[in-house]
């Protein structure tokens, strides 16, 4: 870490999302390694977070690593659209001219993320899977998963501001205790019904589970039939349920629940993967779990490669037993 | 309705290797066909042609080998066909590809519908539709499972996390639509004949697009790629469990008790 006081001007950006006025988890992940990096150039991190009804959301990032928090408050703004957030955004960041912006790469965002870098003639890393500062030149480089997350390219941009769109679940937030908490500020907005070209009509988000923070996890893949049994696994374990990606595009499970490099990144203690081959889209989804158990019975599938412990057998005769002995052991224990 | 879906063509990914020692991809003997979102995002434009008329046309960018597959989506349904190709195209980043099938489209242009796949199966960046819509200024609808289209009226459902909302837009618009939101329609056998045997697919470069060298291909690219590297897999201890399905489960409950 450099000593020189941070300087105004430039710094890292990090664009915060909120739905019905929680922020997303990986914007906080963002919000952490953006203040990591802004450390490291001796600059500043400047969050900012647009919606309706958010002060309480605000002050939590004005403790996760932001020195300042812009806040756009508008009824305009409760629901995102790209045209209305980027209204917002694109005189902001003309003004403040960060060297760096940083996005989570859930659908708005990546979606608002493109606008801008149009809009700014910026170069925009694709969901990065790492970030690092480049010795001598601090450039900015991302690590950008291709051809199913079996390999990376190390990329970067030419010119400014560097912009990278950031993949669930690969940065740690920071503890709200560790941080010197930074300030809250209103935007003043000058945003019109005139910038609103989409109406949203109608939302429904289950606040389902966020996989990429659950500590254990229950994978189900195609040699699994349904999800029954994945599930009831789930349920003993305690666990949060996850299914490889082709479960999804058969519309047995929702989108949300995929792991992998199409779907989010696992962070659990505990990974058992069910009936999953382990081709390496897949298997760039468990690779930060600390401990994972395949079973499946094709004796051959690469998923053995990645996992700790290997059982060469059928999950249906494996896993309703396993189902049994822990029900047995919650049963007769604690 | 005058619509215009935005094809790519892509390697089928489960075919391509990577090459350790010359960290290059290997492309060489690998099949390409119409990237699966790109195909749903085609069946989508074919729906409100069949409510609607009008005509669909699409737009590819790349090498002339892959007039095939625009004849493909022809027979499909596809009334017109360009395939954007020159070498100055090549090594374009996601701002440079959508700077080049932005200006086919306002050539194309006036129409009410764009259509995208939402991400392509071997760059899966995402980010070329809502670039699109940004180079023409339209409003973007990104990761659209239905749609239901009313005189200038446009009535979206797309994913976002967690759920899904409803959105409203008037024409002209461009969507990005969800792999596998529907079944797209096979080739007609017809059509399939006409399109080989008589249709003429247009191809556009640089000068028929009015861009410069330096807006396209490498030049025109903000994001350079400096190395391609394998991911490292994490280190594990692929420890092989036999015996009953008794000893098997024991060792697994000590497992899961260790992990946690």
């Amino acid at each position: 870490m450099m000593n020189q006081p941070a300087t105004e001007n430039g710094g890292v950006f990090v664009f915060l999302e909120q739905t019905s006025g929680t922020i997303e988890g990986v914007s906080l992940e963002v919000l952490g390694k953006a203040r990591e990096i802004g450390d490291r150039l001796s600059k500043k991190v400047t969050a900012v977070l647009l919606g309706s009804d958010i002060t309480t959301a605000a002050e939590e990032c004005a403790r996760r690593g932001a020195d300042l928090v812009l806040v756009g408050d508008s009824p305009l703004l409760k629901d995102y659209t790209t045209e209305t957030y980027s209204a917002v955004m694109l005189p902001l960041l003309s003004e403040m001219d960060p060297d760096i912006i940083l996005v989570g790469a859930t659908h708005n965002g990546t979606s608002l993320a493109s606008a801008l870098a149009i809009r700014l003639h910026a170069g925009l890393m694709a969901h990065v899977v790492d970030l690092e500062l480049e010795e001598g030149t601090g450039v900015l480089l991302g690590a950008v998963p291709g051809f199913g997350g079996s390999i990376v390219a190390m990329c970067r941009c030419r010119g400014r501001p560097q912009m990278a769109t950031v993949k669930p679940g690969v940065f740690t937030p920071l503890a709200p205790e560790g941080c010197a908490p930074g300030i809250v500020k209103s935007l003043a907005l000058n945003i019109t019904e005139d910038a609103v070209k989409q109406v949203v009509l109608e939302k429904s988000v289950g606040g389902g589970p966020d996989i990429s923070r659950a500590e254990s996890v229950v994978v189900a893949g195609l040699g699994c039939g349904d999800l029954d049994l994945a599930r009831r696994l789930a349920r003993a374990l305690h666990a949060e349920l996850a299914v490889s990606r082709p479960l999804a595009d058969k519309g047995i499970a929702p989108k949300e629940l995929v792991v992998g490099s199409t779907g989010s990144g696992l962070n659990a203690k505990l990974v058992v993967v069910l009936g999953v081959s382990g081709a390496s889209h897949f298997t760039s989804g468990i690779r930060n779990a600390k401990s994972v158990i395949a079973i499946n019975k094709d004796p051959n599938a690469t998923i053995f490669r990645h996992s700790d412990f290997c059982v060469r057998d059928d999950v249906k005769r494996v896993v309703p037993e396993l189902i049994t002995r822990l029900e047995d052991k919650s049963d007769g224990g604690t | 309705m005058k619509q215009v879906v935005c094809l790519k063509v892509t390697p089928k990914v489960d075919q391509i290797k990577f090459d350790d020692q010359k960290k290059t991809v290997v492309r060489e003997g690998v099949e390409n066909e119409i990237d699966d979102a790109d195909k749903n995002a085609l069946e989508m434009a074919l729906v409100q042609k069949d409510k609607f008329g009008g005509t669909v046309a699409v737009v590819s960018m790349g090498p002339p080998a892959f007039e095939p597959f625009l004849k493909l989506a022809v027979a499909m349904g596809a009334d017109d066909a360009i395939l954007l190709s020159d070498r100055g195209f090549a090594g374009s980043d996601t701002f440079a590809t959508s700077r080049v099938l932005a200006a086919a489209i306002r050539k194309l242009s006036p129409l009410d519908i764009v259509y995208c796949g939402e991400a392509s199966a071997d760059g899966s960046t995402e980010q070329v539709p809502p670039s699109i819509a940004e180079w023409l200024g339209m409003p973007g609808i990104t990761y659209v499972t239905n749609l239901e289209c009313e005189g200038q009226a446009v009535k979206a459902r797309r994913d976002i996390r967690g759920g899904y909302e409803i959105v409203q837009a008037r024409t002209p618009v461009l969507l990005s639509v969800e792999l596998g939101c529907n079944t797209p329609r096979f080739p007609d056998f017809r059509r399939k004949r006409w399109a080989d045997k008589e249709f003429k697919l247009t191809v556009w470069g640089m000068q028929d697009l009015g861009l410069q060298a330096s807006q396209a291909g490498n030049e025109g690219s903000l994001t350079t790629v400096t190395e391609l590297r394998n991911m490292r897999a994490t280190a594990r201890r692929s420890q092989y469990i036999e015996g009953t399905t008794e000893e098997i489960v024991s060792r697994l409950l000590l497992a899961i008790e260790e992990a946690r």
